[in-house]
């Protein structure tokens, strides 16, 4: 994605233009699917990709593309898309740019629920309950105890959050201490997030687009929210349903990622951030390009994952903090 | 145009006694000036005007309803509110806060429109700061910013104007020129109530004035009755002297 001084000194492009952003990064989501249904142990050649589309071909290769590959792509776009928008949503409700659904410790809620089922033994569609319940607990946890009995500000949102997330954390360290050592792979490998279980692509998919589906109308309502509580009540926001709407849709799609590719850190906090240094903050724009830049990101780095010491896999969370930081690091610099 | 009706009202300030209720009507074309020292309660007693804070006993009439019956949306439409802080959150370029005034004009689905624009466009002409459209909030001085919150409230257009030290930062010239701006919103039929510091803006800009004393005590009523220096050393705990200058009076606290 070009970034040009100017935008990043502030100059916004306008509403039409929007539009070929969004365009653009659509544009970069199909390449991305298209380079990892390709690039593997076994890479068609252009000719060869079109008859394996066209229903010819080597019915090996087709099953390995459209059977193993592209599931696991779309897999990893759903879940790419489902941190970014969650980390925007949480960022404009705490309207704190570090905001993200990792440092409110809803992954580590998910965590300790994972761990808890594959210590147990069990494994498959448990592990992704468990983890789901891990992630909705700790929303409850942090809002509930965030409310107290006093007010509630997003400052003390986020030091509950930050302390519940310690909490978590020291758990699963416990946990990774008492663990028989023929687990501790399985266990490393969710924690640092992995796409190789991740089952069916479709409830994660479903689930980013109904959410944009419905965020859109709420669009401009967000845009106001994220400049505080009381002007946005001023200019006609509802703002207490308008902030729980936010907060449950964001643990709702984070719960769902975790579940799907276990701990992926980092996609959250950052795409949102790299995208509003070049679009601005206008979360009509912000939240579908979300959507498609953590799908894009996340599909680019699980290919990477698997194919860099191939036949070995690396847990992809490494390969998005590995590419992330330098990008986003490179951009905070090159912005004032 | 806007119409405000305060009945019986006490102002909830946590921690703190009742104090006399309010009642008075804010009326198209009066401008109605907020006096009092410090911690008194003006900027309370604007958020409960405008149904942000709950009272704790009374009632305000919008329009001749209930607030609280009007949806935030319908409240947004007729009343504008200019806040003394600013949160900022995330960077936002001038054009942009001024066009979220537009907001309760718009439904969820619809974008803004050529004449939004051209409505902040204007607003920010109005408070000399079109040239800056293009700059991020955060990078403007506080008395630019200050007419940026005023720019972004006559994009919003309401009939009812609260301002909370509308004329705070601002250089003596821009301090007229919001002044003129929100007399001429209340001769266009606007109600406008401010909150201020500045006896002398008080003096020639309001016509009607509420004195909010330390105890609780209140007292509201033309201009010509209120602006008196006996009542006013009183209510500042400061000795004033007072003259009067081009048709209004000039007050100047002296040790």
């Amino acid at each position: 994605m070009p970034v040009h001084s100017a935008e990043l000194a502030g100059v916004r492009p306008g509403r039409r233009q929007a539009l070929l952003p969004l365009a653009l990064l659509a544009l970069a989501a199909l390449a991305a699917l298209v380079l990892a249904v390709c690039v593997g142990s076994a890479s068609p050649g252009p000719g060869a990709l079109w008859r394996l589309i066209s229903g010819e071909g080597d019915a090996l290769a087709r099953t390995l593309m459209f059977q193993l590959r592209l599931p696991r792509a779309l897999a990893a776009f759903a879940v790419g898309g489902l941190l970014a928008v969650a980390g925007a949503l949480m960022q404009v409700l705490l309207r704190n740019p570090l905001a993200d659904p990792y440092v409110l410790g809803l992954s580590g809620g998910a965590a300790v629920g994972a761990l808890a089922a594959m210590l147990a033994g069990l494994g498959g569609a448990v592990v992704s309950g468990s983890a789901f319940a891990g992630a909705l607990l700790s929303t409850l946890l942090v809002f509930g105890l965030a409310h107290g009995t006093g007010s509630w500000t997003p400052a003390r949102l986020l030091l509950t959050g930050v302390v519940v997330a310690a909490g978590w954390g020291a758990l699963v360290t416990l946990m990774l201490a008492v663990s028989p050592t023929e687990q501790l792979p399985g266990m490393l490998y969710w924690l640092m997030g992995d796409l190789a279980h991740a089952r069916g692509p479709w409830p994660p998919l479903i689930l980013l687009a109904l959410t944009l589906l419905i965020l859109a109308p709420l669009g401009r309502s967000l845009n106001v929210l994220a400049r505080g509580p009381l002007q946005a009540a001023a200019l006609g926001v509802a703002v207490r349903p308008m902030e729980w709407t936010i907060h449950v849709t964001a643990s709702l799609l984070t719960a769902m990622a975790v579940s799907t590719a276990g701990s992926i850190g980092f996609v959250g906090l950052i795409v949102p951030h790299m995208l509003r240094l070049v679009l601005g903050n206008d979360q009509r724009v912000i939240l579908p390009a979300c959507a498609l830049a953590g799908g894009t990101l996340l599909v680019l780095a699980d290919t990477l994952a698997r194919t860099v010491i191939a036949p070995e896999q690396l847990p992809v969370g490494v390969i998005t903090a590995l590419l992330g930081v330098p990008m986003f690091l490179y951009l905070l610099y090159r912005s004032r | 145009m806007g119409h405000l009706e305060v009945r019986d009202l006490v102002v909830d300030i946590p921690g703190r006694a009742d104090g006399q209720p309010l009642s008075f009507t804010l009326a198209a074309g009066q401008v109605w000036g907020v006096l009092g020292p410090n911690g008194v309660g003006k900027t309370t007693l604007l958020h409960t005007l405008a149904g942000l804070r709950a009272p704790r006993r009374g009632e305000v009439l919008l329009d001749g309803r209930p607030i609280a019956a009007h949806g935030r949306r319908e409240v947004a439409r007729r009343l504008g509110l200019v806040f003394q802080e600013r949160q900022d959150g995330f960077p936002a370029t001038v054009r942009e806060t001024a066009l979220i005034g537009r907001h309760p004009w718009l439904s969820p689905w619809q974008m803004e429109s050529g004449d939004d624009l051209r409505l902040a466009e204007a607003a920010l002409a109005r408070l000399d700061i079109g040239h800056l459209a293009e700059r991020l909030v955060g990078t403007l001085s506080g008395g630019e910013r200050q007419r940026v919150s005023i720019a972004t409230v006559l994009a919003q257009a309401p009939g009812l104007w609260l301002c909370d030290e509308p004329t705070n930062h601002l250089d003596l010239h821009h301090q007229t020129t919001v002044m003129a701006l929100l007399a001429e919103r209340a001769a266009a039929g606007c109600a406008v109530m401010l909150c201020l510091h500045d006896l002398n803006l008080a003096a020639r800009w309001c016509d009607q004035v509420l004195l909010l004393y330390p105890d609780g005590q209140a007292c509201w009523g033309h201009r010509d009755n209120m602006l008196v220096p006996s009542v006013l050393e009183h209510l500042y705990g400061q000795r004033l002297a007072s003259r009067e200058i081009e048709g209004a009076r000039v007050f100047v606290a002296v040790p």
